[in-house]
C-alpha cells in the first residue's frame, strides 16, 4: 500500500500533537509534533524504546489525557473537545487491551467479558451468555469461562482481556504492549488473534509494542517514535530494509547506535581517577 | 544545610500547601462521589455487597470488643461507685459512657482499621493493576461503579455497628455488674432508664456514629483512589487511612461533644 | 458467594443493627416510659425551682402521673413558671399542693403533688400559685447557723 492509501478513509487522524505533563515551558515534552493516520481495517504498529511516549499516545486517543497542542480526531470528531457524554459514547466503540490484561480480579472470566455488555446494553442474560461464549471461543478459551483471573496464566489472561476488548465489536482496538512477557507460543497466538479479529470486525488496530519479530508478521504499517517525535514510518517491508540509523538499530537489535548504550555520565577516566 | 531556618519554614510552608491542596482535592472528590451516587442506589446490589464486606465482616470484632469494653466498664465503674455508696448507678455509668462516647468512637476506630484499610487496599490495588483505567476506557465511570458503593456501604454500616457495640457493652456491664458482682438488677435498669434520655444521649450518639461513618468512608476511598500505583504506594495509603481516620474521629468527637453536650 | 446468600447476611446484619437501636431506645433510654395518654397542662409558680429539669417526673403518692414540660421565668411576678403535663387519666383537686422534692439524698429533683380535699378539679390551663419551692442547701445552712446563734443568745 502507498501513503495515499493511508490518508484516504482514515479512522484516526493525529495532527501536530504535542504533550507534556506539566504546562510550563521548561518541562520535557513527552510527544512533540506528532502526525499520524490510522486507516480503517488496518493494523498499525507504533514502535519505539521504553518511555518514549507510546502509551501516552494511546491515552490521548482514548481521551484520558488532554493534549498540550494539536488534536486527535477519531471518526471525524475531535477527542479533547468532547463533553463527557460524547466521550463515553465514543469509548463504547473502542476497545483497549491493557498491558498484563487489567482484568477485574473480583469477577470470573465470564463476568469480565460480560461486563461491557451488561453495562452498556439491555440484552437479556441468555443473549449475553451466548455472546460471551462466542468471544471466548474466538480466543480459544471457551472452557475457561468459570475460572477466576488469579487462576490464569499470563498468556491466558491476555487472551481474556482481548476477548473483553472486542466484546462490543469496536471500530478501534488499541493494544498496549500485547506481547510483553509472553512465551513464544502465546506470542504467536496473540499476534494471530490481533490480525484475525481486525479483519473479522473490519476494525482498525493500533498496536503499541517494541516486539519487532512478532509484530512484523502481522502489521500493515509502522510508525517509529523516538524522544517524542516520529523518526520513520512505512510498511513492514520498507522498515526491514530501511537505512535510517534508529530503525536499523531497533530492527536489528543493536546494542549501541542512535539510542546510546551509556546513560549520560561523566568521562569514565575522570570519574575513576579524577579525585586522585 | 545552608540557611537552615529558611529551609525549615520553606519545608513547613510546602507541607501546609500540600495539605491544603490535598484537602481541596478530597472535597472535590467528595462532591464527585455525591454526584455519581445514582448507580450505587439504582443498582443497590452493588452497595449491598459492600455493606457485607464492611459491616457483616466487622460484626465479630465489634461484638466481642463491645462485650469486653462493657465488662471493663462494669468492673471499673463498680469499684469507683461503691466507694461513694452509689453502686446502683452502675447502669447509668455504663449506659451513658457507651451510648454517648465509647460506642461511636471505639466502633469508629475499629471500623477504620478493619473495613477502612480493606477498602483503601482494594481500590489502591485496582488502580495499580490498571483496572480503574480499563473501566474508564470501557466508558464506565469508576467513581460511580467502584467508589460510591463502597462509600455508601460504609456510611450505612457505621451507625449499625456503633449501636451493636453499645448494646453489647451494656449487656457486658450487666453481666459483670448484676450477675457477677451482685448489683441490684432492678436499680441497674431503672436508674439507667431514668437517666439516659432518648433525644439527648441516644440520638446524639447515632448522629456521631453517622458523622464518623461519612468521615472514615470518605478517607478510605480517597486514599485508595489517590494512592501511588505501586506496592509501596498502596501500603502507605492503607496506613494513612487508619492513622488519618483515627485522628479525625477523635477530633470530630471533641467538636460534636462540645456542640451537643454543653449541658 | 451467591447474591442470595449475600442478601441474607446483609439483611441479618441490618436487622440486628436496627434491633440494637430499638433496644437502646426502649430498654436503655426513657422513650418507652414517657407515654402520657391525653395529657393536659397545668402551670405552677415557684420561688425557686432548684435543679429541677425539663422531663423530670411529676409524682403523686410516689407514682409518676406526669412530666415537667417547660420551665420559664415570669418577668411580671419575678417567679419561676413550670408547665406540668399531667396524664389525662388523673384528675387533681384545686387545692393540690405541688412541692419540689429530691429523690434520695443527693438525687434528681422531681415534683410531688400533695392532694387536698376540694371537690372541684383542676382543668387544663389552670395555674397553681400555692407551692413549695426547692430546698437550697445554703439557705438551710444559713438558717441552721442563725438558729444556733439565736439559741446561744437566749442562754
Amino acid at each position: 500500500m502507498t501513503s495515499n492509501d493511508m490518508h484516504q478513509d482514515a479512522l484516526v487522524r493525529i495532527a501536530d500533537l504535542s504533550f507534556a505533563y506539566d504546562s510550563d515551558a521548561s518541562s520535557r515534552k513527552v510527544l512533540d509534533g506528532i502526525n499520524m493516520t490510522i486507516p480503517r481495517g488496518k493494523v498499525v504498529a507504533i514502535m519505539g524504546g521504553s518511555g518514549c511516549g507510546k502509551t501516552t499516545l494511546l491515552r490521548l486517543i482514548g481521551g484520558q489525557l488532554q493534549p498540550s497542542h494539536g488534536a486527535v480526531t477519531v471518526d471525524g470528531q475531535v477527542v479533547h473537545e468532547m463533553d463527557d457524554t460524547r466521550l463515553y459514547a465514543l469509548r463504547r466503540r473502542m476497545g483497549m487491551l491493557f498491558q498484563f490484561g487489567a482484568l477485574f480480579t473480583d469477577m470470573s472470566v465470564f463476568d469480565n467479558i460480560a461486563f461491557p455488555m451488561r453495562e452498556h446494553t439491555n440484552l437479556p442474560e441468555e443473549l449475553v451468555r451466548d455472546l460471551v461464549l462466542m468471544k471466548l471461543h474466538a480466543v480459544g478459551l471457551r472452557g475457561a469461562a468459570q475460572l477466576m483471573p488469579s487462576e490464569l496464566s499470563g498468556g491466558m489472561a491476555r487472551r481474556v482481556a482481548l476477548a473483553r476488548a472486542v466484546a462490543l465489536d469496536p471500530m478501534l482496538i488499541m493494544y498496549d504492549e500485547p506481547f510483553a512477557g509472553l512465551d513464544p507460543i502465546s506470542l504467536g497466538v496473540v499476534g494471530q488473534l490481533i490480525r484475525r479479529l481486525t479483519d473479522a470486525l473490519g476494525a482498525s488496530s493500533i498496536v503499541v509494542t517494541h516486539d519487532v519479530l512478532a509484530s512484523l508478521k502481522i502489521v500493515d504499517y509502522i510508525y517509529f517514535v523516538s524522544e517524542g517525535r516520529i523518526v520513520a514510518e512505512g510498511t513492514a517491508e520498507e522498515m526491514i530494509h530501511s537505512d535510517i540509523p534508529f530503525v536499523k538499530q531497533f530492527i536489528h537489535a543493536e546494542a549501541d547506535g542512535p539510542v546510546p548504550f551509556h546513560y549520560p555520565a561523566m568521562d569514565y577516566r575522570e570519574e575513576l581517577f579524577g579525585s586522585l | 544545610m545552608t540557611a537552615s531556618p529558611a529551609n525549615f519554614f520553606r519545608g513547613l510552608g510546602h507541607r501546609v500547601n500540600n495539605g491544603i491542596w490535598h484537602l481541596g482535592f478530597a472535597s472535590r472528590f467528595f462532591l464527585a462521589i455525591l454526584m455519581h451516587s445514582g448507580m450505587a442506589f439504582r443498582r443497590f446490589h452493588l452497595t449491598i455487597r459492600e455493606i457485607y464486606s464492611t459491616g457483616v465482616m466487622s460484626l465479630i470484632v465489634i461484638l466481642v470488643s463491645g462485650l469486653f469494653v462493657g465488662m471493663v466498664l462494669g468492673l471499673q465503674g463498680y469499684d469507683t461507685l461503691q466507694r461513694y455508696g452509689s453502686s446502683e448507678a452502675l447502669g447509668v455509668l455504663v449506659a451513658l459512657s457507651l451510648v454517648r462516647e465509647l460506642g461511636p468512637v471505639i466502633a469508629g476506630l475499629l471500623f477504620a482499621s478493619r473495613a477502612g484499610s480493606a477498602i483503601t487496599a482494594e481500590i489502591g490495588l485496582m488502580k495499580a493493576t490498571e483496572q480503574l483505567s480499563a473501566m474508564e476506557m470501557m466508558a464506565v465511570n469508576p467513581i460511580a461503579r467502584v467508589v460510591a458503593p463502597r462509600f455508601w456501604g460504609g456510611v450505612i454500616s457505621m451507625p449499625l455497628l456503633a449501636a451493636l457495640f453499645s448494646a453489647m457493652g451494656i449487656f457486658g456491664g450487666y453481666l459483670v455488674g448484676v450477675l457477677l458482682i451482685g448489683v441490684d438488677e432492678g436499680s441497674f435498669w431503672s436508674q439507667m432508664q431514668a437517666s439516659v434520655d432518648f433525644r439527648e444521649d441516644i440520638v446524639n450518639g447515632v448522629i456521631k456514629s453517622f458523622v464518623f461513618g461519612i468521615l472514615v468512608s470518605l478517607i478510605a476511598v480517597f486514599e485508595g483512589y489517590d494512592s501511588e500505583p505501586t506496592a509501596e504506594g498502596v501500603s502507605s495509603a492503607t496506613t494513612r487511612t487508619v492513622v488519618t481516620s483515627s485522628l479525625v474521629i477523635l477530633f470530630a468527637d471533641f467538636i460534636l461533644t462540645a456542640l451537643m453536650f454543653r449541658g | 458467594m451467591t447474591r442470595t446468600t449475600l442478601d441474607l447476611w446483609v439483611g441479618f446484619f441490618v436487622s440486628m443493627g436496627i434491633l440494637a437501636l430499638i433496644f437502646l431506645a426502649l430498654k436503655v433510654g426513657n422513650l418507652g416510659g414517657s407515654n402520657l395518654s391525653e395529657p393536659y397542662q397545668l402551670t405552677a409558680r415557684f420561688d425557686n425551682v432548684g435543679s429541677l429539669k425539663v422531663r423530670a417526673p411529676v409524682k403523686s403518692s410516689g407514682v409518676v402521673v406526669g412530666r415537667v414540660g417547660a420551665i420559664s421565668f415570669d418577668m411580671a411576678t419575678y417567679e419561676a413558671q413550670v408547665t406540668l403535663n399531667i396524664d389525662g387519666r388523673y384528675q387533681f383537686p384545686t387545692d393540690t399542693f405541688p412541692k419540689i422534692l429530691t429523690s434520695g439524698l443527693l438525687g434528681e429533683q422531681y415534683i410531688g403533688l400533695a392532694v387536698g380535699g376540694d371537690e372541684k378539679m383542676l382543668h387544663g390551663g389552670d395555674t397553681i400559685s400555692k407551692t413549695q419551692s426547692a430546698i437550697v442547701i445554703e439557705e438551710l445552712i444559713g438558717q441552721f447557723l442563725f438558729n444556733k446563734a439565736s439559741e446561744g443568745g437566749t442562754q
